[in-house]
């Protein structure tokens, strides 16, 4: 490579809001329901329907804004985009093309060189399509509209990020804000967090910027990072054969690493955006903006600040729960049940991210209770249940969220408190193994390991291992 | 009629409204657009400077729904405009993007 070359990327990401029904009409949002039975006259876009803007859609789109720095817009509206497709019943999506509810915001992402601002150029509200399904069999196309008119924020950025990692810490700091607000759970891999890439190459120190192509199909972290790097790495070769970057939607296919054409833009659609007129423009008024202003959460920044002050715990466990929103309301609803914040601590930042990770699941996917953990940290330290019984009842109340009273009570491993019971078995172990009381006699430290650990295997685990310790040491 | 709709035009309106015309209707459509075009030139007559743009008909603005489920299984009627069906759901002639 001869020159040097600097890439530009700018994110559109779509985030599906929380909602319980959809944008402009009173069916559910549920995920997993059969095919079209969340749908109506409106969804499916039939002539002589109206949509009628859910409130709360609203409601997320500006406390979103708000925490992303934005103009909030006082006087907006929805417009028509027009594109012929199967996802499409209506042959046009509700959109914001003229006046967005959001304009101007930024975020701030930490990168090697400091912290650095990531422009929010607008954010608008819309709904979703339906889902297009291959039949193999027909080799034909079934589609369900249950998503159609899902509600959507689209938070499009300005072109300002440089590289890979800029980009991952964009989308990690939209994730986490928004989680915060429980407007969306974000997941990239069910598809309520989408990402489409706008990227261009030119030399450094340009000042135009070069051709962008956009990247779609990205769900994951991982694919999104391959996919930049691949990219930049494509258009970067067409420049330096003398070839030009043609202006196009690609698809990156995440198998083969690679991605190809989708459409170019020559022969690209002509939206024709016009006003929508079934809706009524929305005008927000101070008290409005006041109310959201004053609904909105405590974010990362202000709860790691407040864990700091109210909880003893190493800064590393507070930035470790606070990275999130799901995981932080465990530890503080398991803390006011109780619980010392830093066993809460332990159990989350270790037991917890292991199993998660053996899982290839998020923080967002814990299912356990916050009274469950505050039970089976109750237990553990009533000496109840031995450290080893609490890992292996964990593991399956991380899995099935079971009450560990009743686990324990019911597969019987509370620990043997019975000093008698615990006797006599140390008593056996030392009678049947009469080789290695023989060498710890003659000084071998060693063999009183193997001692206990008979021991414990004798009483199923259930044994306090000080007390098998302390016995021994007794009756040898 | 001031305004002159080329084939080049009607061919690209034609692609955009997934339309075939027949030989005879292209220029019936680029009679009855240039006229629309003249209509609109009648209308760019009126001064509307400092004239908000209209957004609705009516003068109404915030209505809003609540974020409450107000409808059950819709599969049956909606179902009722595909053509052909399968599992519950459209078929559809093979699609990809």
């Amino acid at each position: 490579m001869s020159k040097e070359y600097e890439t530009v990327i700018g994110l559109e990401v779509h985030v599906e809001l929380a909602t319980k029904t959809k944008i402009f009409c009173g069916c559910s949002t549920a995920f997993g329901a059969s095919p079209n039975s969340h749908t109506c006259p409106v969804c499916t876009g039939m002539p002589g329907s109206l949509p009628v803007l859910n409130k709360k859609v609203l409601e997320y789109a500006v406390a979103v804004g708000l925490a992303l720095n934005c103009q909030i817009t006082r006087e907006c509206k929805f417009d028509r985009k027009n594109y012929f497709y199967p996802d499409n019943p209506q042959n046009y999506q509700i959109s914001q093309l003229y006046l967005p509810i959001c304009r101007d915001g930024w975020v701030e992402i930490d990168t090697p060189q400091g912290a650095k601002k990531v422009g929010i150029h607008e954010i608008h509200m819309e709904e979703d399509a339906g889902k297009l399904i291959h039949d193999e069999w027909e080799d034909a196309t079934l589609v369900d509209y249950n998503r159609s008119g899902v509600p959507l924020i689209e938070i499009v950025s300005e072109p300002d990020m440089r590289n890979a990692d800029e980009v991952i810490a964009y989308l990690e700091k939209l994730r986490l804000v928004i989680q915060y607000l429980g407007a969306s759970d974000c997941k990239l891999q069910e598809g309520s967090m989408r990402a489409d890439v706008n990227l261009s190459v030119r030399e450094k120190g340009a000042k135009e910027f070069g051709t962008r192509t956009e990247m779609k199909n990205l769900n994951s972290f991982r694919a999104i990072a391959r996919a930049v790097e691949g990219e930049k790495n494509r258009q970067i070769d067409l420049l330096e054969s003398g070839e030009k970057v043609i202006q196009e939607t690609r698809r990156w296919d995440e198998n083969k690493e690679t991605s190809y054409a989708m459409r170019s833009k020559e022969d690209a659609q002509d939206y024709r955006y016009f006003p929508d007129p079934d809706l009524t423009p929305v005008s927000i008024s101070d008290e409005f903006l006041e109310e959201i202003r004053r609904r909105q959460p405590e974010f990362r920044t202000e709860k790691m600040k407040r864990y700091r002050e109210e909880f003893d715990l190493p800064d590393y466990d507070i930035e470790i729960i606070t990275s999130s929103k799901h995981m932080a309301d465990i530890f503080e609803a398991t803390v006011a049940l109780g619980a010392q914040p830093k066993k809460v601590s332990n159990w989350l930042m270790v037991e917890t991210l292991r199993l998660l990770k053996e899982q290839e699941e998020d923080p967002e996917d814990i299912r356990f209770s916050p009274e469950n953990l505050a039970k089976l940290i109750r237990l553990s330290e009533e000496k109840a249940i031995n450290s080893t019984v609490a890992k292996e009842v964990f593991e399956v109340m991380f899995r099935e969220n079971v009450d560990p009273e009743q686990y324990v009570e019911e597969k019987g491993l509370k620990m043997v408190s019975d000093e008698g019971a615990l006797r006599k078995t140390v008593e056996e172990v030392i009678a049947a193994n009469p080789q290695s009381v023989q060498d710890y006699r003659n000084g071998k430290e060693k063999a009183l390991g193997f001692l206990v650990g008979q021991t414990m295997k004798a009483m199923k685990g259930k044994a306090d291992p000080a007390s098998v310790n302390r016995l021994l040491k007794e009756l040898l | 009629m001031a305004n002159i709709i080329t084939d080049e035009t009607i061919e690209y309106v034609g692609i955009l409204a997934k339309l075939e015309l027949s030989d005879e209707e292209r220029e019936q459509a680029k009679k009855d657009m240039g006229r629309m075009l003249d209509y609109i030139d009648k209308l760019n007559e009126l001064d509307t400077s400092g004239v908000e743009p209209m957004s609705h008909v009516f003068p109404v603005k915030n209505v809003f729904r609540e974020d409450e489920v107000t409808n059950g299984d819709g599969s049956a009627l909606t179902l009722k405009n595909a053509p052909e069906q399968k599992d519950g759901m459209f078929l559809v002639p093979k699609t990809f993007d």
